[in-house]
């Protein structure tokens, strides 16, 4: 059997990974960050297997068993679900008419300028980071505070919610939509604005069909996360789920909250089923 | 004319030099190929003219206009008046090839036929008239990830001829084709730009192809012309100086079994036997 002969290299030769040192420090260096913000945050796993915690956790688990099912708490529970699969829908729709055009507007997939460049590269460039600037402040101030606000001014109920909802979460779509759009193939959609096309055309014929997909994956578990949110927002009044969640609560019935639990956690499935469905039909 | 560059220079962002001084023009409905080396500068070439890069130094002018002194919306019209064959063709997987074609009038169409084609396709008769020259009429409703790879580059060649643009520029637009289909897409492109008075620069990887449909043949090496010539005044020693960074074997369709021979042992083979196909495809078409 022949041996290769060894690369004579040296220690400082080609023959490791130049990337290695700086992977090491990089991990290092994440750790210490790490650190102190965990201790900040208070984490300590250990203490929720202390026996006085585990008795609280246990007794507060126990309120939940059995799930309420009587008639007349079944009807407001549907009544309350499907409000807030409104809310949900609805909130989500508006959100959606906000982000498409913002994220059109934001994504780099399709500036024309960028290519040469030419002409209108800083109006582009300002432009992008308007739409971005704007997207950031329609998601920083969260949908709870939002819902506040308009319970005050639209009075308790779903409308309060959908307008919360419409807000943050157009911020957040058309953030990730952007991102989407940057993230796929985009020789496409340049070689058609390369050849003239406007921006509109471009992005339905040369980015959505590669991006459909993911675009509708991101947006039905937004859908998902605005029914969560809508229960949050109900604590404050703005109807649906959340609002009876709050009620049950406050009586301490916790085989309503089991039971309303249990909607969510079908609610969330139901999602799952469209992201499936909807992606295979876009495959 | 269809384009004229004074003294074209490309350097890209790492400083490496791609085009230099590059004195061309081209006539309207003239033909030129162009070959060379890889590396040797025909894509960057490519992409200056399809006004898809701003070159370094010099000046191109193209269709009878300096497109970097254009407006943002004089630019888009003279970007529809002249279409590139991508090596690569730019084509998203899902889209179907009636769609996939129809977009090369994109940059005419208002924006509202765009988007109402992709409802139903504004002109089935127009992409299957275009698609049928490539042999692929029966394809028209496919999705373009059914297709196979040289399918998928006609594909790419029926959208620029949909385009129908005063210039096409290719680059190495036969890449993926058999020796046949890629005499008869060449063969197409050429018929359609001849009946229309469109100008077209086409680089070929095969120096056989570039000879047989191209009146004129311009080598370029490391950036720079090495010749500018009437088909008929290429010989065999500038073929093989042109292409002595590999080995001196003058890359041809491939499809002769003399020539085979003339790569594998490009070393040993005399002279002749490297370079055939120049005479047999001299002045055909």
């Amino acid at each position: 059997m022949t041996v290769a002969p060894p690369l004579a290299l040296g220690d400082a030769g080609l023959g490791r990974d130049p990337a290695a040192r700086r992977r090491l420090g990089n991990a290092l260096l994440a750790v210490v960050l790490l650190w102190p913000l965990l201790q900040l945050a208070e984490f300590r796993p250990a203490a929720l297997f202390e026996a006085g915690n585990l008795a609280v956790m246990k007794g507060f688990l126990a309120g939940f068993m059995p799930p309420a099912r009587s008639p007349e708490f079944l009807g407001m529970l549907l009544k309350a679900t499907l409000e807030t699969l409104a809310i949900a829908t609805a909130g989500i729709t508006l959100a959606l008419l906000l982000a498409a055009p913002l994220a059109v507007t934001a994504t780099r997939a399709l500036s024309v300028s960028a290519i040469g460049p030419g002409p209108g590269r800083r109006r582009g460039l300002a432009m992008r980071g308007a739409c971005r600037a704007l997207l950031t402040m329609l998601r920083a101030i969260p949908e709870i505070i939002w819902a506040l606000m308009f319970v005050r001014v639209l009075g308790l109920g779903p409308a309060a919610g959908v307008l919360a909802l419409a807000i943050t979460y157009g911020g957040m779509l058309g953030k990730v939509y952007a991102e989407i759009l940057e993230s796929t193939d985009t020789r496409p959609a340049r070689a058609l604005l390369q050849s003239g096309s406007g921006r509109f055309a471009a992005l339905a014929y040369g980015l959505i069909p590669n991006a459909a997909q993911e675009l509708t994956s991101y947006t039905v578990y937004r859908w998902e996360c605005a029914v969560r949110a809508s229960v949050i927002m109900g604590f404050v009044g703005a109807g649906g789920l959340g609002q009876l969640m709050d009620q049950s609560m406050k009586m301490l019935n916790g085989g309503e909250a089991s039971s309303i639990l249990l909607v969510f956690l079908l609610l969330v499935l139901l999602a799952d089923a469209i992201s499936a469905g909807l992606r295979k039909a876009l495959a | 004319m269809s384009f004229v560059t004074h003294q074209l220079g490309l350097v890209h962002g790492n400083g490496l030099r791609a085009l230099h001084g590059l004195d061309l023009s081209l006539a309207r409905g003239e033909r030129v190929a162009v070959i060379g080396p890889s590396g040797a500068g025909k894509t960057s070439l490519i992409r200056l003219l399809g006004c898809a890069l701003r070159p370094s130094s010099g000046r191109v002018e193209l269709l009878g206009c300096n497109p970097w002194q254009l407006s943002a919306a004089e630019l888009r019209r003279l970007r529809a008046r002249i279409g590139t064959i991508h090596q690569a063709p730019p084509i998203p997987p899902r889209l179907r090839v009636i769609t996939a074609i129809l977009a090369g009038r994109l940059g005419t169409w208002p924006a509202w036929k765009g988007l109402a084609s992709l409802l139903y396709p504004a002109d089935i008769a127009g992409a299957q008239q275009v698609l049928a020259r490539l042999d692929l009429a029966d394809r028209l409703f496919d999705r373009c990830d059914r297709l196979s790879g040289g399918q998928l580059q006609r594909v790419g060649i029926a959208r620029v001829l949909y385009q129908q643009p005063e210039l096409i520029l290719a680059d190495e637009p036969v890449s993926a084709l058999d020796p046949t289909l890629a005499d008869a897409a060449i063969g197409q492109i050429v018929a359609d730009a001849e009946r229309r008075g469109a100008g077209v620069l086409a680089s070929l990887h095969a120096v056989d192809l570039a000879l047989k449909w191209f009146p004129r043949v311009i080598g370029l090496r490391g950036g720079e012309v090495a010749f500018d010539l009437p088909a008929a005044r290429v010989d065999t020693a500038m073929l093989r100086e042109l292409y002595a960074g590999e080995g001196s074997v003058v890359p041809t369709q491939g499809n002769d079994p003399d020539l085979l021979l003339g790569l594998a042992d490009a070393e040993l083979a005399p002279t002749d036997a490297r370079v055939v196909h120049l005479d047999s495809c001299r002045g055909r078409g």
